[in-house]
């Protein structure tokens, strides 16, 4: 059923000719077009592309917020009809409960499947440990930074022990420094817990850095015009050392190749809509 | 230090946002003022004492009050049923306003059907309906608190409605990624995050039902602060009418204070997410 990779296992999230049009009349917009696209556990998939590529519209379609116009989305063999639990969304601004302390935002989706306070609280700091934030456990949200609520957002998604990660620009509102602390926290988080991880940014430098396959889009109609099988997240895993991996010239020779990419989609898009 | 020589001649940015700064002194230079203006206006003769008594006589008009030989109750007798009247339309509005806005926030139905309705009668001056009221539901206690109930209501149910409206879809989005269901997502997401919106729409209920509650005591009541007032206007007790006037200002200051306490203990988090 699934397709299977070359090492035979099967895709535990698997996309299939997925083709999204808002507004239902003939002039509607085609957001995404025939997309496809596989992941295994392991798989840390950023995709990248300019403003209306459809990469939003992608990551809500798995997250379950909205539905496809045509095509299918299995998680481990089963259709996705709605967000649910085996799907952990981070987003762009954090949208944790401010009425809520930190410990009791990690823990809200255990709260909500009925699990008792205990229970909940010690998985909620096994997640806050994995983000560094074990002592914060009692802070307010919004006495904490940009990056340490990003990070609390992050564990949030892990507690319950998800699928698949779904991250949708978590770093964009963080300033450079944080950005790179915090990205590689994310490459920690990835390598410690083997989950599958679907990123979407706007920097070439961030998407070479976390991914394992990267997923160019180009916008009207949105889809998937390249992909790039990569492997600059494992060096840092091995190396520790973000700016040697981030100096290296193939990275370099990378970014260059991506930007191109995408500039060139801008370019021709730009005469074509003009 | 050493710099203070030179410090007096620096030249800084004027630049000042504007209304900035420290009101206090201003404002007590302003009461003070008023009330300095007050007493030496009515102790030199200018002001008929029927038209502006002394601050003094409201003193005396207080004690009489509070001793009850003004009419037939005291100052606390006429106050707490002011409250009773003010505090059971308020309960009422609370516990059937909060529940119908939030449905409005989240359903088209209950939006559909409560809309047309509520925004027709909603900027009705309530003294305008006290007649249908009398005539529906007699001269009664029941006739003003149905009257004050609407008149808070109103308030209380846009601004939780309103406050739904305000919960970002993204919080919704995530409680619904950890599993929570619809009725789990009203209680645990909808109702915190409508929260600080609903507890500005109580304190205008509060304010909007205080006003209404003197003007229809003046009206229709035995006892309560605005039929004190409409009384001593009757024998042209001017004192006790500006007595009254006193009193009924600063207990809507002191639910404005009490508001914003609740406020600053029920949402520490507002406005600075």
């Amino acid at each position: 059923m699934s397709p299977l990779d070359a090492a035979g296992v099967p895709a535990k999230l698997d996309v299939r000719n997925l083709t999204v049009r808002y507004g239902t009349r003939d002039g509607g917009v085609l957001a995404l077009s025939n997309v496809n696209l596989t992941m295994k556990d392991g798989d840390f998939i950023v995709a990248i592309g300019a403003s209306g590529c459809g990469k939003t519209t992608l990551l809500s379609v798995l997250a379950g917020f909205l539905g496809q116009t045509e095509g299918e989305v299995f998680l481990e063999g089963k259709p996705v009809l709605g967000p649910g639990a085996d799907r952990g969304v981070v987003f762009q601004r954090h949208a944790l409960m401010p009425w809520l302390n930190v410990i009791d935002n990690v823990a809200f989706g255990l709260k909500m499947r009925g699990i008792h306070q205990s229970e909940r609280y010690d998985v909620a700091m096994e997640k806050l440990k994995l983000v560094g934030l074990e002592d914060f456990s009692k802070q307010m949200i919004y006495e904490l930074s940009g990056g340490m609520q990003q990070r609390v957002g992050i564990a949030r998604a892990l507690a319950s022990d998800p699928a698949v990660l779904l991250m949708d620009e978590p770093l964009g509102a963080l300033d450079a420094l944080t950005r790179e602390t915090v990205q590689e926290l994310i490459l920690d988080v990835w390598h410690r817990t083997g989950k599958m991880i679907f990123f979407i940014t706007h920097s070439v430098e961030e998407a070479l850095f976390l991914a394992t396959k990267l997923v160019v889009m180009t916008p009207r109609p949105g889809k998937i015009e390249k992909t790039y099988e990569l492997n600059f997240g494992r060096q840092y895993i091995e190396t520790r050392d973000a700016r040697k991996v981030k100096s290296d010239p193939e990275f370099i020779r990378m970014r260059e190749v991506i930007l191109a990419d995408i500039q060139r989609r801008d370019v021709t898009t730009q005469v074509a809509g003009g | 230090m050493a710099d203070t020589g030179n410090s007096a001649k620096l030249k800084v940015s004027r630049y000042r946002v504007l209304g900035e700064g420290s009101s206090f002194w201003l404002s007590v230079i302003s009461v003070g003022g008023l009330l300095g203006l007050w007493w030496f206006v009515t102790a030199q003769g200018w002001i008929k004492p029927l038209f502006l008594p002394r601050p003094t006589q409201i003193w005396f008009a207080f004690k009489q009050a509070v001793s009850g030989d003004l009419d037939n109750h005291t100052l606390w007798v006429h106050f707490l049923w002011s409250m009773y009247r003010v505090f059971s339309a308020f309960l009422l509005a609370v516990i059937i306003g909060i529940p119908v806005g939030i449905a409005m926030g989240v359903s088209r139905i209950a939006r559909g059907l409560f809309d047309p309705p509520l925004e027709f009668y909603r900027p009705l001056p309530p003294l305008a309906y006290l007649p249908l009221m009398i005539i529906w539901f007699g001269i009664g206690e029941l006739s003003k608190i149905l009257l004050l109930f609407l008149a808070i209501f109103a308030p209380v149910v846009l601004a939780a409605r309103a406050g739904v409206r305000s919960i970002s879809q993204e919080q919704i989005q995530a409680a619904r990624s950890m599993g929570a269901s619809t009725f789990q997502v009203i209680k645990n997401v909808i109702v915190p995050g409508a929260l600080p919106e609903i507890l500005v729409g109580l304190r205008i209920g509060m304010g909007v039902g205080w006003t209404t509650l003197v003007a229809a005591e003046m009206v229709a009541a035995d006892a309560g602060l605005g039929k004190m007032v409409f009384n001593a206007s009757n024998f042209l007790r001017t004192d006790v009418v500006i007595l009254g006037i006193l009193v009924i200002g600063f207990v809507a200051y002191a639910f404005e204070m009490l508001m914003r306490w609740i406020e600053s203990w029920a949402v520490p988090w507002k406005g600075k997410v």
